[in-house]
């Protein structure tokens, strides 16, 4: 334990380096950067209002938040997994010349992608304010859910980054996971036709969606489901132990099959 | 006597080399299933014992297939051996051919920062050896372009200039020092010379006999993984030399 933090201390600047090697790359070759991070989900916003909101009939004028808050927490969970899956074998070339702990990629990704989904709230700021959602002092509680989905996607992203070394086929496998995720998750209809139906356990069950359900309560200042949350989070932790137990385990193989 | 830095005590790597590489779950199962997962054990190294002082420099000698590149690996800390250990002391570095490693989309300085923190340096000590790299790597009028658009000679003179700039505690050489043209060559080979003065310690995988001689004091023959010979540079080329006739 103490050689581990020590371990991590010495290699923080690679950490940092990382992170920040990410967010740079990420838009680098695009004429508008770093905008997209905030043009990105505000056009998906609004494909998903027309679609599920004006086409269907949902006259609710917040309703565009409400797709809003879900698609966000949804695309950094996207992002971070499934850039953590694939972590590894894109850092192979260094990893096969020098020793690295090699936890700090899908570490780093996590984090970078979480870094962009932070500067991506404005978007979230702005439409809030221009539709009439306004903070309340509950709205400060935010904070819970989004340290339960960094948790979350980290732990994911161990257990991905570990599987996606030894099977290829992961990455491909994991996009399908990802859309019955999306689909599962009620983000652009309202969750009550399911829970009210057999099937409730789908969303009961579902920690990505006790945390969205949990982030959309502090926007708009509605009443925190403190058992779903709580729920959530021991299932984030439990994610993250099994995670590093079996990268731990593994860790020395990579090598061998990259 | 000097202080040690490398001890590496009775390792031996082994390797599962499976007749076929498989890497879909579909292939894993049906293969699984059937029982047909067989591996076949190889010993790439077998026993190594030896170490280092502050300031050795030791030519690793030995045919193709001996084991040399696995040894280097394994002081790196890039393998685990899979019996022994190996205890450094200090910062290893390996000089990366041909700048394999460096992130393709960063630009030059970008790079020279990550692959410093790479090898555990802070951003504090590379910002002081920044302007030095960039100086002998004769590379200033490009360190904003992207590696990708740079010749390998470039690309092996920057690799060259990070590693030798903030001179690590155990370097290791597989085969590099023939980097960019003649002129950098010399002034590389020179800078390395510097370095032994420093009291670097080198590790040196070369199948020049000449340039081992010229650059170590000690070495060592490698023969199916196993250390056939180890000691001082004058008495092992000559076995050297008889070995390979």
């Amino acid at each position: 334990m103490k050689h581990s933090i020590e371990n991590f201390l010495k290699y923080r600047f690679l950490l940092m380096e990382l992170v920040k090697k990410g967010v740079k790359l990420k838009y680098r070759r695009s004429y508008l950067g770093i905008i997209w991070t905030l043009l990105e989900p505000l056009l998906t916003m609004i494909v998903l209002t027309v679609v599920f909101g004006t086409l269907f009939g949902n006259t609710d004028k917040s309703f565009p938040v409400y797709i809003l808050t879900g698609r966000l927490l949804y695309s950094f969970f996207s992002q971070a997994t499934s850039g953590a899956l694939k972590s590894i074998q894109s850092n192979a070339a260094m990893i096969k010349k020098v020793y690295v702990p090699k936890y700090l990629y899908p570490l780093a990704n996590v984090l970078f992608n979480f870094v962009i989904f932070l500067l991506s709230l404005i978007v979230l700021i702005a439409v809030s304010l221009v539709l009439g959602v306004y903070p309340t002092w509950s709205t400060l509680l935010l904070i819970i859910p989004l340290i339960t989905i960094l948790l979350f996607s980290f732990g994911v992203g161990m257990i991905l980054a570990t599987v996606g070394v030894y099977f290829r086929d992961m990455e491909y496998l994991w996009s399908v996971a990802l859309m019955l995720v999306m689909y599962s998750c009620a983000i652009f209809y309202y969750p009550d036709v399911i829970l009210n139906s057999k099937f409730a356990w789908i969303l009961k069950f579902n920690p990505l969606y006790r945390i969205i359900e949990c982030f959309r309560a502090t926007i708009f200042g509605t009443a925190i489901n403190v058992k779903g949350m709580v729920y959530a989070f021991g299932f984030s932790v439990v994610t993250i132990i099994i995670g590093l137990i079996l990268f731990k385990k593994k860790q020395d193989n990579f090598i061998l099959h990259i | 006597m000097g202080k040690e830095v490398l001890r590496v005590e009775n390792v031996s790597m082994r390797f599962n080399l499976s007749k076929e590489k498989i890497d879909s779950i579909k292939e894993y199962v049906i293969k699984f299933i059937k029982g047909q997962i067989k591996y076949q054990e190889f010993w790439a190294l077998k026993n190594i014992n030896f170490t280092l002082e502050k300031g050795d420099r030791i030519g690793i000698l030995g045919l193709n297939g001996a084991g040399k590149s696995t040894l280097l690996k394994v002081i790196a800390g890039v393998y685990k051996p899979s019996e022994g250990s190996v205890t450094r002391e200090g910062v290893v570095a390996p000089l990366l051919e041909l700048g394999a490693g460096f992130d393709q989309q960063y630009t030059g300085a970008e790079n020279i920062y990550l692959y410093g923190s790479v090898l555990g340096y802070s951003k504090k000590f590379i910002d002081e050896k920044f302007d030095e790299i960039v100086e002998f790597s004769e590379l200033k009028e490009f360190i904003d372009v992207p590696i990708k658009n740079y010749s390998s000679g470039m690309k092996a003179r920057l690799g060259f200039s990070i590693v030798s700039l903030i001179s690590p505690d155990i370097l290791i050489l597989d085969e590099v020092l023939a980097v960019g043209d003649a002129r950098f060559r010399k002034k590389s080979e020179a800078k390395v010379m510097s370095m032994f003065d420093a009291g670097t310690t080198v590790l040196f995988v070369s199948h020049s006999l000449a340039q081992v001689k010229r650059l170590c004091n000690k070495a060592m023959i490698l023969e199916h993984g196993e250390i056939k010979a180890i000691g001082d540079i004058d008495e092992i080329a000559k076995i050297y030399e008889t070995m390979i006739e």
